[in-house]
């Protein structure tokens, strides 16, 4: 029988999370290969059209990932980026979007286990939720 | 409304105001903004219940500004956007007068940007009962009710932005959505050019929207646009502590932070 | 105008639309929402709205729809393949009860969208439209067609004009060719008008301005700052008016997709919005919102009339009704008639 298998779109920032997911392959840790890896700076430069085009493209979750508060490489882009976070993801709610597609996890450059830990969670959050259809919909519905 | 129109010819007469953006009669019952502009403009402008678009949007229209120094007759929407757009260095104490009006219908004196920030600071912002039971509407509806319903909604805008053009915070004079290098905003009135729409418009008042309502009141087909910046405005004042216009001098939420913001959702 | 009378019992009113959604068309009429009355599909009498002055929006998405497939794009090894629409499948549609003034909305359209271009997707959705309109029996402030040369019983743009009469029945003037084979399919349902078949009143709209006059004192208002400031000051300079109107025909063109493969699409635009006309130098010629007033209003009742020989108004008064701040464009074209040369 075959299982959905969910489309996870990560949003990670080059000097913590992406070093950390660096971190796992090196350590030869093994995790779901659901995850299609997005490097940036900072998880400050995260725009919210970032996030609704990656669902608009087919992704089923996401994942945001970025350094730990007072760790930033930029000093405070994260504290910027978890301000935002906290009303885009009420938006999001509140439009009826589910927000366990959207995880959100500080992941430094030393926790490559971490990055295995939280991607594996993620996809099968994702999977039981099923594939995106709604926000598929709203990308064809209303032209002529 | 005597006091006002009063007032309103003193400003004219001494030349203290080149123009008085109040309400004036319109079609049928209607009231409309009108730009007194001499003495016997004054006796046109009228205030009642009916007066309720946020005139301070037409501070940031050139061709009002051309013609002279404004005095703009504002409730408490208003007030605060005036506060709130001090804050964004949009409009300096000495650019505007400021011709207040009480929930009662009196003219307030308010002759500077401090008297302002203490009216508001006695006023209360909570949102009246009925505004809670709009939002609460929406809130007790299960997910998938909620996305039914915002789907319904959103699918009938016909992005004519009629929302964004009667907000006294979208003064851009580019709008993102009218930045296309790339186009990141859809433009099309598809349902998916009208979520993205929506929801990058709430993300960029969250923390800026007075509750004036103008969105939802300009929107040709009604759609209850302002249920979303009015949940913005909760979550933002429930998360930080801060709400727009109560000060020329406050942090913006989204650009400003506390090393120890708390949230529940980052693992 | 060659009309031919039938009579259309109230009770048949369930049948005709029955007949027409089973023929396979798309039934366009006025249904209410909330406090709003607007255009949706029906596919039953019983959802057609009553007692209302006219709807929101115009019925002009059944021929210039407000987000257009133009056509797809595909980047293939070999080069990049172009797929244009299949007309026959654009839905045939009848719009039923749009009032006179809409169904004269068309021509302004048609003028535009077969000027110098033929807009073929445009003109394949006209052909496969139906007008069946209802004469208007009330109106309200905003109305203003009797100025624009129409009327509450005007058959221009029709294919079958109804007009309720005092029995509660409707006359049913066969207005085209199109109308006529559409009501010689239900012999049934379009009887022989009795010879007394008296209409009901239609609504009284005063006339306010002559059109052709204000065309040319238009001419002559172009330099006149201070009057298209003074009308615009108020305006926000959004699109409501021009996406509620029914002869508004601007549009923008969106390319939407990948590297790989997307779709091209039109959708409307206004020409009161600030970045209408700005160029890619980061030249404006209409940057302030009195220009952008002025080119509506010339535009609809200068620039078409002398160009197209067509009006871009019908009067149906719904850019003032739709405006969040009262521009009354019945009040802002007398005012104009009054300017002092």
């Amino acid at each position: 029988m075959s299982s959905f298998e969910p489309k996870i779109v990560a949003f990670v920032c080059n000097w913590c999370t992406y070093a950390g997911a660096d971190l796992t392959g090196t350590s030869r840790i093994k995790y779901a290969p659901n995850v299609k890896v997005i490097r940036f700076p900072c998880t400050g430069r995260i725009d919210f059209m970032l996030l609704l085009k990656a669902f608009a493209r087919g992704a089923d979750g996401i994942i945001v990932s970025g350094c730990h508060p007072n760790d930033c490489h930029y000093t405070s882009g994260n504290f910027h980026a978890r301000r935002r976070w906290m009303v885009f993801r009420r938006l999001l709610d509140f439009l009826g979007i589910d927000v366990r597609r959207v995880h959100f996890f500080w992941i430094s450059a030393a926790e490559g286990a971490k990055w295995a830990e939280m991607v594996n969670e993620t996809v099968e959050t994702v999977r039981k939720l099923g594939p995106f259809e709604r926000y598929q919909k709203l990308t064809t519905a209303g032209v002529a | 409304m005597d006091d006002l129109r009063k007032k309103a010819k003193e400003l004219l007469e001494s030349k203290q105001a080149g123009v008085v953006i109040g309400y004036g009669n319109g079609t049928g019952d209607r009231v409309r903004a009108i730009f007194a502009q001499s003495p016997a403009d004054a006796d046109k402008l009228v205030f009642d219940d009916r007066c309720l678009q946020n005139l301070t949007v037409y501070l940031s229209k050139s061709e009002v500004r051309k013609i002279g120094k404004p005095a703009v007759v504002v409730t408490l929407p208003g007030l605060r956007t005036i506060l709130q757009l001090a804050s964004e260095k949009q409009v300096a104490e000495n650019d505007i007068i400021v011709l207040g009006i009480s929930p009662e219908g009196a003219l307030l004196d308010l002759p500077g940007f401090k008297a302002i920030t203490d009216y508001v600071a006695s006023a209360n912002l909570d949102y009246t009962d009925a505004e809670m039971r709009n939002l609460d509407e929406v809130l007790k509806l299960s997910l998938d009710e909620r996305f039914q319903f915002w789907n319904d909604e959103l699918s009938r805008c016909i992005k004519c932005y009629a929302c964004r053009q009667a907000c006294s915070l979208c003064y851009c004079s580019r709008c993102t959505v009218e930045c296309n290098q790339p186009q990141w905003i859809a433009v099309p009135s598809h349902d998916l050019g009208d979520f993205e729409w929506h929801v990058m418009r709430a993300m960029h008042l969250a923390g800026r929207c007075v509750n004036c309502g103008d969105c939802a009141r300009a929107c040709p087909v009604d759609i209850p646009i302002n249920l979303i910046n009015h949940l913005l405005a909760q979550v933002t004042f429930d998360s930080f502590g801060l709400r727009s216009g109560t000060s020329p001098e406050a942090d913006y939420a989204l650009s400003t932070f506390r090393p120890d913001d708390k949230e529940d959702f980052i693992r | 105008m060659d009309t031919n009378k039938k009579l259309l019992k109230s009770q048949s009113l369930k049948d005709l639309l029955g007949k027409l959604t089973q023929s396979g068309k798309t039934v366009y009429a006025p249904k209410r929402k909330g406090d709003q009355v607007d255009f949706q599909p029906i596919t039953s009498s019983e959802e057609l709205a009553q007692n209302y002055v006219q709807t929101v929006q115009s019925p002009k998405s059944a021929v210039f729809p407000r987000v257009e497939e133009l056509f797809r794009f595909r980047n293939n090894s070999d080069g990049v393949k172009l797929t244009e629409r299949d007309v026959k499948t654009l839905p045939d549609m009848v719009l039923f009860g749009v009032r006179p003034c809409d169904a004269a909305g068309l021509q302004p359209l048609r003028a535009i969208f077969t000027w110098d271009y033929q807009d073929a997707l445009f003109k394949s959705r006209m052909e496969k439209v139906t007008v069946i309109s209802l004469a208007c029996q009330s109106a309200d402030e905003y109305c203003f067609c009797t100025s624009v040369g129409l009327s509450p019983g005007d058959p221009t743009g029709s294919d079958i004009l109804l007009t309720k009469l005092s029995s509660g029945d409707f006359l049913a003037e066969i207005v085209t060719d199109q109308g006529k084979s559409l009501a010689d399919s239900m012999t049934e349902l379009f009887l022989p008008a009795p010879a007394d078949a008296k209409p009901a009143t239609l609504a009284d709209v005063p006339i306010k301005f002559n059109h052709e006059e204000l065309s040319k004192k238009l001419a002559s208002l172009f330099d006149r700052t201070e009057v298209w400031v003074g009308q615009s000051l108020r305006c926000l300079g959004c699109g409501a008016c021009a996406f509620v109107c029914p002869a508004c025909a601007c549009f923008d063109i969106q390319d939407e997709g990948t590297t790989h493969d997307g779709v091209r699409l039109r959708c409307w635009d206004s020409c009161g919005c600030s970045l209408f006309t700005l160029h890619t130098s980061g030249h404006n010629p209409r940057e302030v919102q009195s220009q952008r007033w002025r080119q509506r209003v010339m535009h609809k009742f200068s620039y078409m009339p002398e160009r197209l020989n067509v009006f871009g108004c019908v009067g149906c008064g719904r850019c003032s009704r739709a405006c969040p701040v009262d521009m009354n464009l019945k009040e802002h074209l007398t005012a104009v008639m009054e300017v002092k040369a």
